[in-house]
């Protein structure tokens, strides 16, 4: 019982029920659409492991979604809340587009330049952000807001300029191929590569998907925010500003010059996020938008499953990945609305914030069990001092 | 310790298992037609939403198995069309020119699978590829040559979505349907147009149109697929007209939809996968569908419009349809028009 107590007590436990209970509400609503769940459920499945390209097109749709998480866990840890990453991802994501239609450079400069270009972008709007904090105690999350839009509106007029748009498309011209990181990218439409394909079911399938380097960036990213936040001085500092500002300061701490350095840290991460998607995925481009992407909203579910841990992140990234992904398997094999998806993920979302009950009942549960043991020995007194022994 | 690695070992060998199943092999039996979706989704009410019918009667009239996939993003078009390939389809549609790039580069992948596309026709089609385009500047014309005669203000408006040749075919269709108009009525009509540079931004289509009626436009015509949405809301608002676009957008205002220029997607999604299915060579070519084919055209019901207007209406119909009268849908050609037909 004790051993059950302390594994309700772990935060990771709280989050494993809220996704249990998460599935279970989504195969009642499936049920009461019409839908049958466990067919539904076996759909997501296959479509999670059923081809090796699967699991490939799901590292690449969870990439931008890990490091849109770690750079929510990362402010969120210094007590900001990173709405605006939404709009670090879209300039990340320009200025990448920017640099690789106009520079042209062998591979090995292009990548980086390429990525680099979104880095920076997406760095200087993270620390707008808090500069306009630190300065103007102007809360981030209202001007994190406003300039996401800004950022959607900002992109769009960019790549309807001439020369810059591509024509006859509804967005800009691709990146120059020395700057992409998908595997491989010139030989996949070829003949020799059609042959591969059918030959290596296995290897061919994977090759068949943009799968790229990116999502090393973002595991890298992941392990490098935490050692951060937890083994060095900067770490310190900044959790020590996010739980109690007052003290912190008090104690010599700079809270505004790490207000704004955090805001640019973050701000970074979600650029790179941006970059990496020009980088590694088609069409290579950034196109018009009418409404947000959500890569870097999303990012804030990623950030919240994961209960602010950049290194949880890399499973939640992949979870979230996961189901978009895996999502459209439930509508193409059964016909049900990719909604559905949406509502689940809403859901784990609404219960792991709800999380904090299960530490609720562990400690009930705690209570229940010392009282009883100490009954148990209260009992076991009596007995001795009766004369009985206890066999 | 020990739980996790019975897990962890149990996680392993289910998805072994799984996976090794789940390679579908294919099954000739029933003929089968997935279709991949642009940004709009499904419910567009607009072109992918006309496929989308144009599948479903496919399927009722002879029991083929119809499926779609939906494009959140432009870097989801290569991995649904990739994903399309998985059940051993017939023929996979991609809605939409945006899915040109991705559809080639899959089909480059897929020899066996043919493919299909609207809205596009390439320089050189390959052997598994089919192009499908619509002279929507032919209805474009009947909307413009509509609105010409009907406008009371003798202003008109256009809210295009964004310079490419698709939309051309709109833009200098309805210019030209106007201008045939005014030159028959022997006076002026001003077309003020437009650009969204979005097919969903429906707030911006909106504004646009509310900004035309307060200029004096008592008819505005849109080609802004589901971005159009708002062209109708504001007409509704206003008081005004709008003229609808690919469907009979009507119920969506029935006081305020004058017309609707059709573009039968539909029609031609489900002819062309029939004539796929009775095995007819369909790969390599480029089909075009205007009003002759049923490709275009206007609703037959236009509670709105004046049924005199209506019937010369079709009398300029049956011209386009003998060849009598060739619509301009460039920049280009709309000027030959504006010289040859409406100056002389």
């Amino acid at each position: 019982m004790t051993k059950f107590i302390t594994i309700l007590k772990k935060p990771v436990t709280g989050t494993l029920i809220s996704i249990f209970f998460g599935f279970i509400l989504a195969g009642v609503i499936l049920a009461f659409a019409g839908y049958n769940p466990f067919s539904a459920f076996h759909a997501l499945i296959t479509g999670i492991i059923g081809r090796p390209k699967y699991l490939a097109n799901i590292v690449v749709k969870s990439t931008p979604l890990i490091l849109t998480g770690v750079s929510v866990a990362f402010a969120y840890k210094m007590g900001l809340f990173n709405i605006g990453a939404e709009g670090q991802y879209i300039v990340g994501a320009l200025a990448a587009n920017l640099v690789g239609i106009f520079v042209n450079l062998p591979a090995v400069l292009e990548i980086p330049l390429v990525i680099a270009a979104g880095v920076a972008a997406g760095a200087l709007y993270g620390a707008l952000v808090g500069w306009l904090k630190a300065r103007f105690k102007i809360h981030e999350v209202i001007s994190g807001i406003m300039l996401n839009w800004i950022a959607l509106y900002f992109s769009n007029w960019v790549i309807s300029l001439e020369g810059i748009s591509k024509p006859n498309t509804s967005g800009a011209y691709p990146i120059f191929s020395s700057g992409w990181t998908t595997f491989l990218p010139e030989w996949k439409s070829t003949e020799a590569a059609a042959d591969f394909m059918t030959n290596h079911p296995y290897l061919g399938d994977v090759l068949r998907t943009d799968f790229n380097g990116g999502f090393i960036f973002a595991i890298a990213l992941a392990i490098i925010a935490s050692f951060v936040l937890y083994r060095t001085t900067k770490g310190y500092q900044l959790r020590a500003v996010g739980d109690n500002t007052d003290a912190a300061e008090f104690a010599g701490i700079d809270v505004k010059k790490n207000i704004i350095h955090t805001m640019l840290i973050s701000g970074a991460m979600a650029g790179l996020a941006g970059a990496l998607n020009i980088a590694g995925n088609a069409p290579h481009a950034v196109m018009q938008l009418a409404a947000f992407e959500g890569n870097g909203l999303n990012g804030l579910s990623v950030a919240f499953i994961a209960d602010g841990s950049p290194l949880g992140c890399i499973f939640s990234g992949f979870l979230f990945g996961g189901l978009l992904y895996a999502g459209q398997s439930i509508q193409y094999m059964i016909g049900a609305p990719s909604e559905i998806i949406s509502i689940l993920i809403g859901t784990i979302v609404f219960l792991v914030a709800l999380k904090d009950v299960v530490i609720v009942l562990a400690n009930k549960l705690e209570a229940r069990e010392i009282l009883k043991n100490k009954n148990n020995t209260q009992d076991k007194d009596k007995q001795v001092k009766g004369g009985v022994q206890p066999c | 310790m020990k739980i996790s690695r019975t897990l962890l070992a149990s996680i392993l060998a289910a998805s072994m298992a799984l996976g090794g199943c789940a390679m579908d092999e294919k099954d000739d039996d029933t003929y089968q037609v997935v279709m991949v979706t642009d940004t709009g989704g499904i419910n567009d009410q607009s072109f992918n939403q006309t496929s989308w019918k144009g599948l479903q009667d496919f399927h009722n009239k002879n029991g083929a198995i119809v499926r779609y996939l939906e494009s959140k993003q432009a870097s989801d078009f290569t991995t649904n069309l990739d994903r399309a390939t998985d059940t051993y389809p017939d023929i996979v549609w991609g809605i939409g020119f945006s899915l040109a790039d991705s559809l080639l580069q899959v089909a480059a992948m897929n020899p066996d699978i043919n493919f299909a596309i609207v809205d596009q026709a390439f320089d050189e089609t390959p052997q598994n590829v089919t192009g499908v385009v619509f002279k929507a500047e032919e209805s474009s014309f009947l909307v413009g040559y509509i609105a010409g005669l009907s406008t009371k203000t003798d202003k008109v408006g256009y809210v295009g979505a964004m310079k490419t040749f698709v939309n051309d075919q709109f833009e200098y269709g309805f210019l030209a349907g106007v201008a045939y108009a005014a030159a028959e009525l022997g006076k002026e009509i001003e077309v003020q147009e437009q650009f969204t540079e979005s097919y969903s931004d429906v707030a911006k289509a909106k504004g646009i149109a509310n900004k035309m009626f307060a200029n004096g436009c008592d008819i505005v015509f849109h080609s802004a697929g589901g971005a159009g949405f708002g062209v109708i809301e504001s007409a509704k608002e206003n008081n005004q007209f709008a003229i609808g676009v690919d469907t009979d957008q009507s119920y969506l205002a029935p006081d305020n939809v004058l017309t609707s220029g059709l573009k039968n997607v539909d029609v031609a999604v489900e002819s062309i996968s029939d004539m796929d299915r009775q095995g007819e060579e369909i790969g390599g070519k480029t089909f075009s569908y205007g009003l002759k084919e049923n490709g275009v055209g206007i609703p037959e019901n236009n509670p709105n419009m004046d049924p005199e207007v209506y019937k010369k209406a079709m009398a300029i119909q049956d011209q386009i349809i003998n060849g009598e009268l060739v619509i301009p849908s460039t920049e280009e050609t709309y000027n030959e028009f504006i010289t040859n037909v409406i100056q002389k």
